[in-house]
């Protein structure tokens, strides 16, 4: 699900423009990145926010 | 570019959880570039009716009757669990506590996502519903040869 959340952030968006998202570790952080590469979208950076929390920026 | 991976569904169920779970299949596949048909028959187009409450829906007094008991999304019972209709409650209520999608928000995921939403014609016949009684997201009335062709060289799941 947070993968289908993101896919329609990014479908609103225009090419260009950044997408950042807050993922906890485990399955949605292996996932987000992974499907987004895959699907053509720029992954920019992963940075560690707190905890188990990351930020994922993508730019489409 | 290698052929669209597809993935269709046959929703039978009107139980909650296994809504939940077509839904959840669906919009996961369609998010990592799937062409997803959904196949709604049954018991399983209270999930796409339009009016999601409970409404005398139908063509005659007994199938208005039947449209009444089976309601709409917001009145779909779980298949367990559902101590007369406060289970559903309870799991949208664990569910938004968890920060996993409701039932709800999963179908506007699915309609963002352009899945293909279709009505069995037979089913419809039987329960005295009309393309008019769905959600405009409802891309057409089928039978069972058109959904056959239409899921032909995908993966075929029936909840």
């Amino acid at each position: 699900m947070t993968f289908v959340k993101t896919k329609i952030e990014l479908s609103r968006l225009q090419p260009g423009d950044t997408l950042e998202v807050l993922l906890s570790e485990g399955e949605p952080l292996d996932n987000v990145p992974r499907n987004a590469r895959e699907q053509g979208y720029n992954v920019l950076s992963v940075e560690h926010v707190e905890g188990t929390t990351h930020k994922v920026t993508i730019r489409k | 570019m290698a052929e669209q991976k597809k993935l269709s569904i046959i929703a039978f169920s009107g139980d909650f959880d296994k809504l939940t779970a077509v839904f959840t299949l669906g919009t996961g596949a369609a998010a990592v570039g799937y062409e997803v048909n959904i196949f709604f028959t049954f018991w399983g187009l209270d999930a796409i009716k339009q009016k999601q409450g409970r409404a005398f829906i139908g063509s005659n007094w007994l199938t208005k009757v039947f449209g009444f008991m089976m309601g709409g999304l917001s009145a779909t019972p779980t298949s367990r669990f559902n101590f007369f209709g406060a289970g559903p409650r309870i799991f949208r209520y664990l569910m938004r506590k968890n920060n996993v999608a409701t039932l709800e928000e999963l179908v506007e995921a699915a309609k963002a996502l352009g899945i293909n939403l279709y009505a069995c014609e037979m089913a419809m016949h039987v329960l005295g519903l009309r393309k008019e009684d769905f959600i405009p997201e409802v891309k057409d009335v089928l039978g069972v040869a058109s959904f056959l062709q239409l899921s032909e060289g995908g993966q075929t799941l029936f909840i």
